[in-house]
């Protein structure tokens, strides 16, 4: 692995391009959803090194975003009437990432201004949710700020303002863990490098979460022959209990 | 123990879930209700999506009330015309439940209507239980047993059209009033995810004025071709019966039936029913301050 990354810089190195080189890379591309899973950590790394082929994570900050895959949501918000709490405002967006974790070397106000990191999506604050409809701008910030808050304690949404730790200079990594709520998809892994507020150099990588198995099985039988699904859960708690009521009731 | 529920999309500690079901089990065995009543609150705040608990719960009561039946029918304690009837009514009722469930889910008040409801109905009849039972103690610790409620149903069920006989029941009345009531438990079996136990017991007593002998096996009886539909309607409508989830309540439930069948037949029938009174209320008050407490998530999410 390090030999196939040195020969790519090499390679690249002979190019003689003016912006850093950046080579990600994701300890899995697979993630496997099946029995017993409870999440996992994705380890996201790489080397960053400069055109003249000189160390450059000192002249850079790294940013590393894992996106899940967009899902069009609509978001309720609970209001009091009559002294109840009831759902009465609601907002649809049309692109909210079901996760969405961003890891960088420093906290990201200190990397971007808000300009570039809106360009970019760099921190929970500046996700392009694609609202749908007219809104005003502070009920679309209200809810967007909503939407990240219910997200975060899901652990569905995360920011690590000192998650990504670069090694010796070149080689940069960062620990992103994955709930076991996370939805199945494509997940990006981007990367990107900074310097003086303007993203220099950017590379991606794809993650596969899937279900497999057992758990795949059930969840397309499910979806897909929803009758026979019935069915089976049906024969499966009169059995339950048939059995049940033949093996403990004494006589 | 990790399990990862496919429907659900999370894992879970698995034996939290046995537990679960087994402590709703002990409940359905000691006083012959469902149980789905503390199940669908219990899992939707260990963090289950509502929906699925509700769809899953509906299987746990399938399970629970099997034996029940068998056992009861086996002393001729279900009137299966009478059951009949009110099966057939409870099936429509899955129907409209299925269709009011789409109707509020897009209006976004499911959720509130789901916990109105049950605040209503376990306030009610928890309220009902409690002040029953306490006259009966009473007047059993007074030495002088309260005379026994004259048998007879309601005035409106005489007033309805066609009369069919119903034997084992000893009733001569419309059908229409059971099949109403069998209609009414199937939507609230839909919604709730419920058995409907606790409102069909005493609606067959003091409404339709059913004999008392017949009662329980009966709405077992009821319950579990009810929930059956329930599961099967969730399973075509909302496809969130998450099997998983089912075996793994199922396995504490039935288990706990059981057992609480056991207990019941050690302790005094009004005291079961205080108790039972007690729990019911209590989870009507908790269900009562959520509502008008400020809610840890202001925000909900659902997909478009």
């Amino acid at each position: 692995m390090l030999r196939a990354l040195l020969a790519l810089v090499c390679l690249v190195l002979l190019g003689g391009a003016r912006d850093p080189i950046l080579v990600p890379e994701v300890s899995q591309h697979e993630v496997q959803v099946r029995q017993g899973f409870t999440g996992t950590e994705l380890l996201l790394y790489g080397a960053i090194l400069d055109p003249q082929g000189t160390r450059a994570g000192r002249d850079y900050d790294i940013v590393v975003v894992l996106k899940g895959p967009t899902q069009s949501i609509t978001l309720r918000e609970k209001q009091r009437y009559a002294g109840i709490w009831v759902n009465a405002a609601s907002a649809r967006f049309r692109s909210a990432p079901s996760f969405y974790a961003v890891a960088s070397s420093r906290p990201l106000d200190r990397i971007v201004d808000p300009r570039t990191a809106a360009i970019y999506e760099l921190g929970l604050p500046f996700l392009q949710l694609s609202p749908i409809g007219s809104f005003q701008t502070e009920e679309q910030i209200r809810f967007a700020a909503g939407l990240v808050q219910l997200m975060t304690n899901q652990k569905l949404y995360q920011e690590d303002p000192t998650g990504v730790t670069v090694n010796e200079q070149v080689l940069y990594q960062a620990r992103i863990k994955l709930p076991s709520n996370v939805q199945t998809g494509t997940y990006t892994a981007e990367t990107f490098a900074v310097t003086r507020g303007a993203v220099v150099a950017s590379a991606i990588a794809r993650v596969e979460v899937k279900k497999r198995g057992f758990e795949r099985l059930v969840a397309e039988f499910a979806q897909h022959s929803a009758f026979l699904y019935g069915l089976l859960a049906v024969a499966v708690s009169v059995a339950m209990g048939w059995i049940a009521g033949r093996l403990l009731t004494p006589g | 123990m990790n399990v990862y529920l496919p429907i659900a999309n999370l894992a879970v500690n698995g034996l939290v879930i046995i537990a679960l079901g087994g402590l709703t089990g002990l409940l359905s065995g000691m006083f012959g209700v469902g149980g789905g009543f503390l199940t669908t609150p219990l899992l939707i705040f260990y963090g289950v999506p509502p929906t699925v608990a509700a769809a899953s719960a509906a299987s746990q009561v399938t399970g629970a009330s099997v034996s029940g039946v068998f056992a009861h029918s086996r002393r001729g304690g279900v009137d299966f015309l009478m059951g009949g009837v009110l099966v057939a009514g409870g099936v429509i009722g899955t129907a409209i439940g299925a269709l009011l469930f789409r109707v509020l889910t897009a209006l976004g008040q499911i959720d509130t209507v789901i916990n109105v409801l049950y605040v209503l109905l376990l306030g009610g009849i928890g309220g009902f239980m409690a002040r029953d039972s306490i006259r009966e103690i009473r007047a059993r610790t007074r030495g002088q047993p309260l005379a026994a409620r004259k048998r007879r149903h309601h005035p409106l069920v005489a007033n309805l059209p066609l009369r069919w006989r119903f034997y084992r029941s000893g009733l001569y009345i419309s059908p229409l009033a059971p099949l109403l009531l069998g209609m009414t438990t199937g939507v609230l079996t839909m919604l709730m995810g419920i058995g409907g136990g606790f409102v069909l017991v005493p609606a067959m007593l003091y409404i339709l004025g059913m004999s008392a002998s017949v009662v329980v096996g009966t709405s077992l009886f009821q319950i579990l071709f009810v929930t059956m539909a329930t599961t099967m309607m969730h399973a075509l409508t909302t496809k969130a019966v998450d099997i998983v989830l089912a075996v793994l309540l199922l396995l504490g439930s039935v288990t706990g039936a059981q057992l609480g069948a056991r207990i019941a037949q050690r302790v005094q029938p009004e005291r079961l029913r205080l108790v039972l009174a007690g729990i019911v209320l209590v989870v009507a008050l908790r269900m009562a301050l959520g509502l008008t407490y400020r809610p840890d998530a202001i925000y909900t999410l659902a997909p478009l």
